[in-house]
């Protein structure tokens, strides 16, 4: 077993005739919190999907834990998944079921624990997370910030190796956005998982991930440790960290010149 | 929704369908008790079946007493060989007439067994000798102008 | 002019291109659901909640409109068969009529109408909030827990409302001749019974129910699946499972009943 639990390789990925990655390398080690980040619509999400093979690449792989993920078949791929938990962005909770229901649901699936066993690892998995007096409630009566606590709690049920998450912080308010960068990092540490974050937020971001890896063009634009980036004199860095309105991602959009445009 | 109370629904409803379906089965079709019981099978030729068809019934005084099996034509005595298949609780003679009659002035054709005074009963297997074919509506015109033209001969 | 005319043809094509796509995905669809099936037997709960949605909640709609299709098939088969003496055939008019075409027919379109639609809405709406995802990463087959237990509940669910709107429907029938109008009852009946048979008659009708369960069911569980991750997708799916299903269950009535009572 290496240092990297997954490793992308060369990866070229489009989902029509363009593509949207070109020749990709990353590296995610063991136990580590990594983040991607770029753009709006630069990729980031599908990585996570190429990496739980939801996606095949066009050329290129993706290795998890040794094994090229789209060469799997069902049984491989279904053993590879057991090991990850992803937090999807609004939660995707199952909202015909109770919140108890929702976190017990990967282990009635895939365990043959005993009720009272699972009673107390779904209590156990939502004390972690600081919603077990909720374990009663539908997804519908949650904030969305509890909805994602839940979700976590789930994605945690069968104490993963691999925890992705798509944009955890999209969308909180400055203490439920506290919380999940605590639970985050705790939950990484204590479970000697390896995290990947999808998001945007730079300042949350750089507060707790070891590594990070910023996409643009198709490619990997930069990447580095936050103290590495935060020196970086990338110009497409510098944009993105410091929130600048332009520079190499432009403010205006393709456009014929505004004289031709207005009907002057 | 707790389970107990969606099984017993779920049970009320499979109940319900079944008892649509025996319903259907007893007071709006026909499936009688003659369809479930044994039967001994007999054959008959005719000339002309006229209209009957497989499971069509086949009547002694009105009653349903069995129905058409199978009905095949023999090509070398070129006549018509019907299977009739009889409720085992009804025997009849081994002179009993088979004629085929239609129900109704333009109702389905069926099969009427007329009992003759034989001593002996038909077994299965048996043949009945006695048969009346179907009447071909334009064999019955042609008799008629046939029978009307010799009239008007006769008058000359 | 003719530009307007290779547009027409040109959309004719690709829609022709388009049904014969959907005809082999839902084909695809079909096989995995089987392929996937052992879980809706094995942990019969899930096909059980599933039957109460899509049967029993629909009972109240067959019941009712069973009534009331009975009653004007009695009211207008009356009327008409007076004009030739013979009102005591409404029995058989009433009976033939819903057993063999519109006891399955109606029953199929109610039922894509109400349960087709709430299959579709509810699988489409967890497509969008990422709820089927979520559970392939969890490596839980969706098709397994989601598709197949629907399916058979479906399966299931239509030829038993079919036969209870046919029952329901007699009875409005019986209702309106004989205690209404008053025709004799035993007439009534009598002439029925004669007249219905078991295998021809009744027995096809279950066929046909269970062809149309088929059918509707799979429309609607494919709508579902391929529909946009939009509000303005699932809705537009939901139409298409209406109007599809409609469609095909009175192109395969036309079929089915031509095999079947000619």
């Amino acid at each position: 077993m290496g240092e990297n639990l997954i490793s992308i390789n060369n990866l070229s990925f489009g989902y029509d005739k363009e593509l949207l990655h070109k020749n990709i390398n990353m590296q995610f080690n063991r136990g580590k919190v990594s983040a991607i980040m770029g753009g709006s619509g630069c990729g980031k999400t599908t990585i996570l999907r190429l990496i739980g093979g939801q996606l095949k690449p066009n050329s290129g792989n993706v290795i998890v834990d040794g094994k090229v993920v789209h060469e799997q078949g069902r049984e491989e791929l279904h053993s590879i998944r057991r090991k990850m938990g992803m937090l999807f962005q609004h939660g995707a909770l199952f909202t015909d079921l109770s919140v108890y229901e929702n976190v017990a649901f990967p282990m009635r699936e895939h365990t043959d624990l005993p009720e009272s066993v699972i009673k107390d690892l779904v209590l156990l998995k939502l004390n972690a997370v600081g919603l077990r007096g909720a374990h009663k409630k539908m997804p519908a009566e949650l904030s969305g910030g509890m909805a994602r606590r839940v979700a976590l709690a789930r994605a945690i049920a069968l104490d993963p190796d691999i925890i992705m998450y798509d944009e955890p912080f999209a969308g909180l308010d400055p203490i439920s956005m506290a919380v999940i960068c605590d639970l985050i990092r705790s939950l990484n540490d204590a479970l000697g998982a390896t995290s990947i974050i999808v998001t945007h937020d730079v300042a949350e971001t750089f507060s707790f991930a070891d590594y990070i890896y910023f996409l643009a063009d198709g490619g990997v634009a930069a990447e580095g440790s936050p103290k590495q980036l935060l020196t970086s004199k990338l110009p497409f860095v510098k944009q993105f960290i410091h929130s600048e309105k332009d520079g190499p991602v432009p403010f205006h959009t393709e456009a014929p010149s505004y004289r031709s445009d207005l009907s002057l | 929704m707790e389970r107990v109370k969606l099984d017993i629904w779920v049970g009320i409803f499979v109940a319900l369908g079944i008892i649509a379906m025996f319903y259907l089965a007893t007071r709006v079709g026909n499936l009688t008790s003659n369809d479930v019981n044994e039967t001994y099978e007999v054959k008959a030729y005719f000339e002309n079946i006229g209209g009957l068809k497989p499971r069509a019934a086949v009547k002694a005084s009105g009653v349903v007493v069995g129905r058409i099996g199978s009905i095949k034509f023999d090509s070398e005595a070129f006549h018509a060989v019907v299977k009739i298949n009889i409720d085992d609780r009804y025997s009849f003679p081994k002179d009993t007439f088979a004629n085929i009659y239609t129900a109704g002035l333009l109702g389905e054709q069926y099969l009427a067994l007329e009992a003759g005074g034989d001593d002996v009963n038909l077994k299965a297997g048996d043949l009945i000798q006695h048969t009346q074919d179907a009447v071909v509506l334009e064999k019955l015109i042609s008799q008629f102008l046939y029978n009307s033209a010799g009239d008007d001969k006769g008058k000359d | 002019m003719m530009n307007n005319i290779l547009n027409f043809l040109e959309k004719l094509g690709a829609s022709f291109r388009g049904t014969l796509f959907g005809l082999g995905s839902g084909a695809r669809l079909f096989f995995l659901t089987i392929i996937y099936s052992s879980d809706s037997f094995k942990r019969f709960n899930l096909t059980i909640k599933e039957i109460y949605f899509t049967g029993v909640l629909s009972l109240v709609i067959i019941v009712v409109s069973a009534f009331f299709v009975g009653m004007v098939l009695g009211l207008q088969g009356y009327y008409t068969l007076e004009k030739y003496g013979s009102s005591e055939a409404i029995g058989v008019l009433v009976a033939l009529a819903l057993v063999r075409e519109l006891g399955p027919v109606v029953t199929a379109l109610l039922f894509a109408g109400r349960a087709g639609t709430a299959i579709t809405a509810e699988i489409g709406l967890m497509k969008t909030t990422e709820q089927l995802s979520a559970m392939e990463m969890m490596a839980v087959s969706p098709i397994a827990r989601i598709v197949a237990p629907r399916f058979w509940a479906g399966m299931i669910s239509m030829p038993i409302l079919a036969t209870v709107f046919s029952m329901v429907g007699i009875l409005g029938g019986y209702f309106i001749a004989v205690l209404v109008i008053g025709v004799d009852d035993g007439a009534f009946w009598s002439q029925m019974q004669a007249n219905v048979d078991f295998h021809n008659d009744i027995v096809d009708g279950a066929i046909k129910s269970v062809v149309f369960g088929f059918t509707c069911t799979l429309i609607a569980l494919y709508q579902g699946l391929v529909a946009p991750p939009t509000a303005e997708g699932v809705s537009r799916a939901t139409t298409k499972t209406v109007v599809i299903s409609s469609l095909s269950v009175l192109g395969l009535d036309f079929v089915l009943t031509s095999f079947m009572f000619v």
